[in-house]
């Protein structure tokens, strides 16, 4: 499929990563890093950027909370614009949206966009104090329910509806581990085996440890230009951003969703016809123009291994509950029809929350221009990356060259 | 040694009459949607906006949508006991509010044995004890 330009689309003229790991120091350094790395591969100096959008890093002090401002100050004052956006894991979208809405407006030709994040260890828990109304902190309290619970919850379901096995969310992490395995940025470089995999301890029944993703450092970056400036600097076939979803659940969403302790009630409005998360990339593909037969890969937010296999179906892959089939049959992987996270995923960077949707972007890029190496997706034409934060904040964003 | 008394860990959350234990949600008295926990200023429905939500008792049973049982010691706040114990989180769909709220499985019952669509009613049961307290929240409990 080629694709015209259009009026709506944005260039990705430069990308770049701090690598994912527990480094234990501060977002800031990772975030510069990442800056840095994107405007050296957009060719551009920081003189040429108008505007500059950060993800927030909660948990991380006021700097975090003013992300494109601890930015800014950290790459040197240059008097631009910034904005700070917070939606949780998909934070990173939320900056990328504002960056191009910046761009479509024409307030500004470039814009930079950069999430960071320097992660505790083991589960995240709500931020200290007591809250007895803070529906994140009732949750830990009265119910223990950490994000692995709902994984859990998710990962039971989908056993008892669709037939999931162990073995299937174990050949999710294989398949992640082999492709994320070359990828330099990766924090988790190592090929698992099956074997491995069910030695390790049960966390959230029927999710092990390895199969729900670590909390890491690391940041992203990306450059995004209007259409006019990127042929100004004559970049070759710019990777576009053709389309970008941040949108919110609507009501009632009975699916159980963090933090939730109680869904919505359908008592007096039958649900809607999508669920929340195919909703997210519906308005995403509407956008762009495209539907999943365009996809040639994607990113999803493999936050469990049972989890990426729900987001099969949530972007229109496959039916619902043929996610396993399609993993078996290898459509998934590199090489196959569709392959799913070729960066590796979370499974092998774990999540530095407000990077997520900024580093998929990168793995995207790198992929339509053909650049991502031992892990490269052949005929790799429009790529979708797709995640969900916390407390109904949708991200998808689809690109193509 | 005498029992410690007991405390509901969260207040107006959870009651008991002569035919056993309740959540208490809410109700808007213009759409009758359903809240838990309590909506207590404005109906969320976006299509009513009505801020009368009486405090009504939910429906006593419902059905598992699903559960998770989880091994490892939660961060703060949880009050974990020591030496920790797995629990089990279920989620339990009601039919006549048509949402899904949340409860840990009661302590004698098998998760193993839970599967999609059991029938299971809420009951009150201790949590933790504190110093001077038993603090009891509600549970999910199979339904023989």
């Amino acid at each position: 499929m080629s694709r015209s330009e259009r009026e709506r689309d944005v260039a990705v003229i430069g990308v770049g990563m701090h690598p994912y790991g527990k480094w234990g120091r501060s977002f800031v350094e990772y975030g510069v890093v990442a800056a840095r790395a994107a405007l050296a591969d957009a060719g551009i100096t920081l003189d040429d950027v108008q505007f500059i959008a950060g993800g927030d890093t909660m948990r991380n002090g006021y700097q975090g909370y003013v992300a494109g401002a601890t930015f800014a100050q950290a790459l040197g004052w240059t008097g631009v614009p910034v904005s700070s956006a917070y939606g949780a894991c998909a934070s990173g979208a939320m900056a990328i949206q504002a960056a191009r809405a910046q761009i479509l407006a024409g307030f500004c030709d470039v814009a930079l966009v950069v999430g960071a994040d320097t992660a505790p260890q083991g589960f995240f828990g709500p931020a200290p104090g007591e809250r007895w109304n803070d529906p994140d902190w009732l949750r830990f309290r009265v119910l223990g329910a950490t994000n692995p619970t709902y994984f859990g919850l998710y990962a039971r379901r989908r056993m008892e509806l669709h037939g999931a096995t162990l073995d299937d969310f174990a050949a999710v992490k294989v398949k992640n581990s082999r492709h994320g395995a070359q990828n330099p940025n990766a924090r988790y470089r190592k090929e698992f085996t099956l074997e491995e995999i069910s030695a390790s301890p049960v966390v959230a029944d029927p999710l092990r440890l390895v199969d729900i993703c670590a909390t890491s450092d690391g940041a992203a970056a990306v450059v995004l230009s209007s259409r006019d400036y990127a042929r100004s600097r004559d970049v070759d076939a710019p990777v576009r951003v053709i389309g970008v979803s941040t949108v919110t659940p609507t009501y009632p969403n009975t699916y159980v969703d963090m933090p939730d302790i109680g869904t919505d009630s359908a008592a007096a409005v039958d649900p809607p016809a999508l669920s929340y998360r195919d909703s997210i990339a519906a308005a995403a593909y509407e956008e762009a123009g495209a539907g999943p037969d365009d996809v040639s890969f994607a990113e999803v937010y493999d936050l469990s291994t049972a989890l990426e296999l729900d987001w099969y179906e949530n972007i229109g892959l496959c039916g619902p509950g043929e996610a396993e089939k399609l993993l078996r049959e290898g459509d998934t992987t590199l090489g196959g029809r569709v392959p799913v996270n070729p960066s590796g995923g979370l499974a092998c960077f774990g999540e530095a929350i407000p990077a997520q949707a900024i580093a998929q972007l990168c793995e995207v890029t790198w992929q339509l221009r053909g650049t991502a190496g031992a892990r490269q997706v052949e005929n790799a034409r429009v790529g979708l990356a797709i995640n969900q934060g916390l407390f109904g904040h949708g991200s998808c964003i689809i690109a193509t060259r | 040694m005498t029992a410690k008394p007991e405390v509901v860990e969260v207040e107006g959350w959870f009651g008991s009459d002569s035919d056993g234990a309740y959540l208490v949600g809410s109700r808007c008295t213009a759409c009758g949607s359903y809240f838990f926990p309590k909506q207590t200023f404005a109906c969320r429905n976006p299509r009513c906006g009505s801020t009368e939500l009486d405090e009504v008792p939910l429906s006593r049973r419902g059905r598992v949508w699903s559960s998770t049982t989880n091994h490892f010691a939660p961060p703060p706040p949880y009050p974990a006991r020591e030496p920790f114990e797995p629990y089990t989180v279920v989620a339990v769909e009601l039919p006549a509010e048509r949402m899904v709220v949340l409860g840990h499985l009661v302590r004698d019952a098998d998760p193993a044995a839970l599967r999609i669509g059991d029938e299971v009613e809420v009951v009150i049961e201790p949590f933790y004890e504190s110093g001077d307290a038993t603090h009891t929240v509600w549970k999910w409990r199979p339904v023989p």
